[in-house]
């Protein structure tokens, strides 16, 4: 099965059977999986169909164009881009089966139990601890900037279960019941005054064996898949001339002649010209990409997205004068999504400052393209033949 | 991932066909085998930087002259494209050749004259071949938009001592006036791969190929092209200073460990190949640009300008940096990209002038 056509008669007996103007949201979705159609690219039975992931593309717009609803990516953005890959490649099949099509279907919010306050681009130092105890595992520890933890069913976990073995070597990956008693979230709240973001408390935590993804200290390996998946999902979409943050504060200098100054206008500019670059980069990044070609410029993208970000809603606030002296409110709130050119220019500012740290910070980005892009040699490392426990914290 | 709203332009094509893989692959080897930093550095010291049988060797033997010249006017019926990738691979060897003032600005002034009579179609075809050089009289420094000068004396004319004919706007038209009516006073110029020289002629000597007004327009058109191919003249300069820094730093230990290997010195190197991925696409879009005759070209160019000129010279000048002493020195190459990229930060507008440019075109007005 990999024929465009049969899988556009495949989508449309879909319609015929579940009409999307009379079919209750959830119900067409989970026919949809099970029609194969959720991710084509998938196994028979696990939402796909064994097809080559480019035809996704044609369901979505026979989907799209019938007006079916979708599963609403943005939100379950954590579930389908890390845990459901992580879950195909590691789990055994009634994990897969158990898991999978509520992940798809949204009626399971997932999220990532990764980060630490200790190891946070040290990810490998985590020291968050699983003790096997009979068939279950029993976790102590903290997590950190754990997004949709509140909303969430479920969370990848990475724990170490041998302080003994060096860093990389001592790490189990889990399936972690976020309902369980030992859970406990608290919202994080962020330099905009909104919390985006959680802490998660780990306290005797248990997680039965079966849940385990991947072999005992064998995590960091699983963890990679996790990773390598965040890492794709760059350099989709096609934007226009003006369609990030440039284009908010060139339609406020459009408008509002009266805040112009020469100083401004020359800033203006030079930004103007780095965010045309960056887009015409983005859009060279998606053509080799299409043609089968992809380079190692996606690293550059986040890293130039996170600097022209900042740098420009910096000039946005300065530009409002007497105005950019306020801010919207301060009030804490839990956006169900980052919004991050919305609300106004305080907050594009404040969230900016986040672009540079969230999915590896800009100083590691720029190690990595060092050293696997230009081939220069590594950074000395004194930790790797070392045990976790004897690591300086 | 959905689209936010539908671009309006028809998107550019930045990537590199095979036949530009292949037209860079024999330029290469052509400039590796030829003009190599050590032959360079030799010739600065004599009265001419050129490179004595290289241009008959690219634009006869790899037919590069033509590329911008349509087949029935004796070219090679390619586009800005090609153009742009021979002159990467002249900026990665801060070659010596009157490559973007003869083939790429006199031949797109030409262009813009084929309809206007034979004069221009004949000198086009000369061009083409490689058989003869033209030069646009005007200083180096003019923008495409700018105003130029129409005296019988401009001085910052480059590649003025290869030139076989100068192509003079007067305010009654643009003119064809060979070498030899002219007087070429070589003036020491920054860059010693480029050199320059103050053109005098005589009012009314030469060829008249156009009257004012499509003098002016085809002058523009040609300066135009030569900024949108700069960019690419940039990117590969920018490129060679990278690569030869990485390889400098991989090798250079201090402190017992190769230098490259500091994060001090990582980071700038990893910089600097980020501006890399920017430059290239730009660079490609302003070519592409020309080459399709997008509506766009005008303001493709002056980002591609505004954009390059800057990492070029930045390239440059942390490759003088980051090679250390060495890199101070006469012996090693380095100097000769800085000083081509500082030229070139100058050369066809600079990066501030395009930038006004831009501000025009996309509705971002200076203050009252």
């Amino acid at each position: 099965m990999t024929d465009a056509e049969e899988l556009r008669v495949l989508t449309r007996k879909l319609l015929e059977e579940h009409p999307p103007a009379t079919t209750d949201r959830t119900d067409f979705l989970r026919a949809r999986f099970d029609a194969g159609l959720a991710w084509v690219h998938y196994p028979v039975g696990l939402g796909g169909l064994d097809a080559p992931r480019a035809l996704q593309a044609v369901v979505d717009a026979e989907l799209a164009a019938a007006g079916a609803p979708d599963n609403d990516p943005r939100k379950i953005g954590i579930g389908l881009g890390m845990a459901a890959p992580t879950v195909l490649a590691h789990g055994t099949d009634e994990v897969k089966r158990r898991f999978l099509r509520p992940l798809w279907v949204g009626e399971e919010v997932w999220c990532q139990l990764f980060s630490e306050p200790g190891a946070g681009s040290d990810l490998a130092a985590l020291a968050t601890r699983a003790v096997r105890d009979g068939e279950d595992w029993v976790v102590d520890g903290q997590k950190v900037w754990t997004s949709s933890a509140h909303t969430a069913r479920w969370a990848i976990l990475i724990a170490r279960t041998d302080p003994d073995a060096p860093k990389h070597r001592g790490i189990t990956y889990f399936v972690c019941d976020m309902t369980d008693p030992g859970v406990e979230v608290r919202p994080l709240r962020q330099i905009t005054g909104e919390a985006e973001f959680n802490e998660v408390f780990l306290t005797g935590v248990r997680i039965p064996d079966a849940h385990r993804l991947g072999e005992v200290g064998d995590g960091w390996r699983v963890a990679q898949t996790t990773l390598m998946n965040e890492r794709v999902s760059i350099g989709g979409a096609r934007i226009p001339r003006e369609g990030g943050m440039i284009g908010k504060v060139a339609t406020t200098w459009r408008e509002r002649p009266e805040l112009r100054t020469h100083d401004l206008h020359r800033r203006l500019l030079d930004h103007w010209v780095d965010a045309e670059v960056a887009r015409l980069a983005g859009e060279r990044l998606r053509q080799q990409l299409v043609a089968g070609r992809p380079g190692p410029e996606g690293s550059a993208m986040k890293l130039a997205f996170a600097r022209l970000n900042q740098v420009i809603s910096g000039l946005e606030v300065e530009l409002l004068g007497d105005e950019g002296l306020l801010y919207g409110e301060w009030e804490m709130r839990r956006p169900e999504l980052v919004d991050f050119t919305g609300r106004d220019a305080g907050y594009r500012y404040l969230r900016s400052k986040g672009n540079s740290i969230e999915g590896g910070t800009s100083e590691v980005l720029l190690n990595i393209v060092a050293e696997r892009v230009l081939g220069l040699p590594p950074e000395p490392r004194n930790d790797k033949d070392v045990a976790w426990k004897d690591l300086a914290r | 991932m959905t689209e936010s709203s539908e671009p309006t332009e028809q998107p550019l094509d930045l990537l590199y066909s095979e036949t530009e893989d292949d037209l860079r692959a024999a330029v290469r080897a052509l400039l590796a085998d030829r003009a190599g930093p050590q032959t360079l550095l030799g010739r600065i010291e004599t009265d001419s930087p050129y490179v004595p049988g290289l241009w008959k060797s690219l634009a006869g033997d790899i037919g590069a002259a033509g590329l911008l010249v349509p087949e029935k006017l004796g070219g090679q019926g390619a586009s800005h494209r090609e153009a742009a990738v021979v002159l990467e691979e002249l900026g990665r060897a801060v070659t010596p050749l009157p490559y973007l003032t003869s083939a790429v600005v006199a031949t797109e002034t030409l262009l813009a004259l084929a309809g206007e009579g034979e004069a221009a179609a004949g000198l086009l075809a000369e061009l083409a071949s490689g058989r003869r050089v033209a030069v646009l009289a005007v200083p180096l420094s003019t923008a495409p938009g700018a105003e130029f000068p129409l005296a019988e004396s401009v001085a910052g004319v480059p590649d003025a001592a290869a030139a076989d004919v100068f192509l003079v706007p007067r305010a009654d038209g643009l003119y064809a006036v060979p070498a030899e009516e002219a007087t070429v006073e070589p003036q020491t110029p920054l860059d010693l791969t480029r050199p320059l020289a103050r053109v005098t002629t005589e009012g009314g000597s030469g060829t008249r190929l156009a009257g004012p007004d499509a003098a002016r327009t085809a002058v523009r058109r040609g300066l135009l092209a030569g900024a949108g191919l700069l960019a690419s003249e940039q990117l590969g300069l920018a490129e060679w200073c990278l690569e030869e820094t990485v390889r400098y730093t991989r090798e250079r230990h201090q402190f017992n460990r190769p230098v490259g290997s500091f994060q001090a010195l990582k980071h700038r190197m990893a910089q600097l190949w980020l501006d890399l991925v920017g430059a290239r696409a730009a660079a490609r879009a302003a070519a592409d640009a020309l080459a399709t005759g997008s509506a766009d070209a005008p303001l493709t160019v002056a980002v591609a300008q505004a954009y390059c000129s800057k990492v070029a010279v930045r390239a440059a000048e942390e490759c003088v940096q980051l090679h250390g002493g060495i890199g101070m020195t006469w012996e090693h190459p380095a100097h000769l990209a800085l000083k081509r990229a500082k030229s070139d930060q100058i050369a066809l507008g600079s990066a501030g002038r395009h930038q006004d440019a831009i501000a025009c075109l996309v509705g971002l007005e200076p203050p009252a």
